[in-house]
């Protein structure tokens, strides 16, 4: 919902609105009588609900570079990874990235959770299972020899991506998925999407944890 | 080579804010979500006391002071005209402008409140004479109450105005009183009309 009150310029037009809505509705009540009245107030109120949700005036938000510039020998890579966060093809990347250079890693876990949740900040138990992949997943980057640390994001992968961004300084932007068809990120456009927002190479990497699993097997 | 995660096991963790939604936005967006529902809740009483009577309104002999009442809309409705001015003057480094802008919305905030408790003293009937006296009062006492609100903000706006509290960089005090003067004045030619008029 688009909160119309968001400035004193906002609120100005809201009551010039205001204004001829109610300076419309009461001549037609004066002039023509009741019913005229009610007949301006039902258009006007449809025309009014009609223009309110179909505009579209919100800026597209600021693609987002990074804050400090790296040292030549040096890269710093942020990774969005949720439940593919353990997987071995994100693993084999950051390591090849790492290669040759002093690299600093930041694994950013969105918290998913339901709608309905998130609107009851009801978050703890999000934040609890996406903490657990992220631990796991930082021992087994640990063990592959990269300099990584992590934090659970919110629970829309853009926003997290936007709020690491905000204090890591990344040139590169490791988003990890599920295949197509499995991926409710693909579906949603999460990939496209904050590659139009972030002025950052972003990298898609596509794990298929169950093709893993069999392999190890 | 190093990994860490953010322990939280010696201290309590931070709290999570996300910036999805800015914190002064959803307060505002709370505020007057709540006002909504206060002021809806006494229209829904007065619409019903209008529409389930037979009775004409106002009720036979007592008569509203539509036109006074009109002057007071107009004074409200100008004094957001100079609360705008007021702002956009401090947007251009205009200090003057945003001195005299408050001063002149203050006392035409002043002089409505002063009209309207007058109007009280005339209007010849009380908030016990009925239904019609009760929503009456309420409505307009309401509203009267968030004008007094809005006066109360207003003032120490002016006062940190004439300290040269703002700048065309850091005026936040101007731009959230002006929201709240707005939504009354929106409130106001609300109740006109229904009240007063229709």
């Amino acid at each position: 919902m688009k909160n119309p009150l968001r400035s004193e310029a906002e609120a100005y037009r809201f009551l010039l609105g205001t204004i001829v809505y109610f300076g419309a509705i009461v001549l037609a009540a004066v002039v023509g009588g009741t019913w005229w009245g009610v007949g301006v107030f039902a258009v006007l109120t449809v025309v009014a609900l009609f223009w309110f949700f179909q505009r579209d005036d919100l800026p597209p938000p600021p693609k987002t570079a990074p804050r400090q510039p790296s040292a030549e020998d040096e890269t710093r890579i942020l990774v969005i990874a949720n439940e593919t966060v353990g997987g071995v093809k994100l693993r084999e990347l950051l390591r090849e990235r790492s290669e040759g250079v002093r690299e600093e890693v930041l694994v950013v876990t969105p918290a998913l959770n339901s709608p309905l949740r998130t609107w009851t900040s009801d978050e703890d138990g999000a934040r609890a299972a996406a903490q657990e992949r992220l631990d796991a997943s930082l021992s087994q980057l640990r063990e592959a020899g990269i300099n990584a640390r992590g934090e659970v994001g919110d629970g829309d992968p853009l926003q997290a991506i936007e709020d690491a961004l905000r204090t890591f300084g990344a040139d590169e932007i490791v988003l990890s998925t599920h295949p197509e068809g499995r991926s409710n990120w693909l579906e949603r456009g999460v990939v496209d999407g904050a590659r139009n927002r972030f002025d950052v190479p972003i990298t898609h990497v596509v794990v298929d944890l169950e093709r893993e699993s069999e392999e190890i097997r | 080579m190093e990994a860490h995660a953010h322990p939280h096991g010696e201290h309590p963790p931070t709290a999570n804010v996300s910036s999805r939604v800015d914190a002064r936005v959803l307060g505002m967006l709370l505020f007057i979500a709540s006002e909504i529902m206060l002021f809806g809740s006494f229209f829904t009483a007065y619409f019903f006391i209008r529409v389930s009577g037979d009775d004409p309104w106002p009720l036979p002999p007592f008569h509203l002071p539509v036109f006074i009442a009109g002057v007071n809309t107009a004074i409200l409705v100008t004094s957001s005209f100079t609360m705008h001015w007021a702002l956009q003057s401090i947007k251009r480094g205009n200090r003057a402008g945003l001195q005299a802008g408050l001063v002149l919305t203050f006392f035409m905030g002043l002089t409505f409140l002063l009209t309207q408790v007058t109007e009280y003293a005339r209007v010849g009937f009380a908030p016990h004479d009925g239904a019609f006296g009760t929503i009456f009062y309420c409505l307009t006492g309401l509203h009267g109450a968030h004008v007094f609100v809005g006066l109360t903000i207003l003032l120490f706006v002016t006062i940190r105005a004439f300290r040269g509290h703002f700048s065309p960089e850091h005026h936040h005090g101007v731009e959230i009183g002006g929201i709240y003067w707005h939504f009354v004045d929106v409130m106001w030619i609300v109740v006109y009309s229904t009240v007063y008029i229709l």
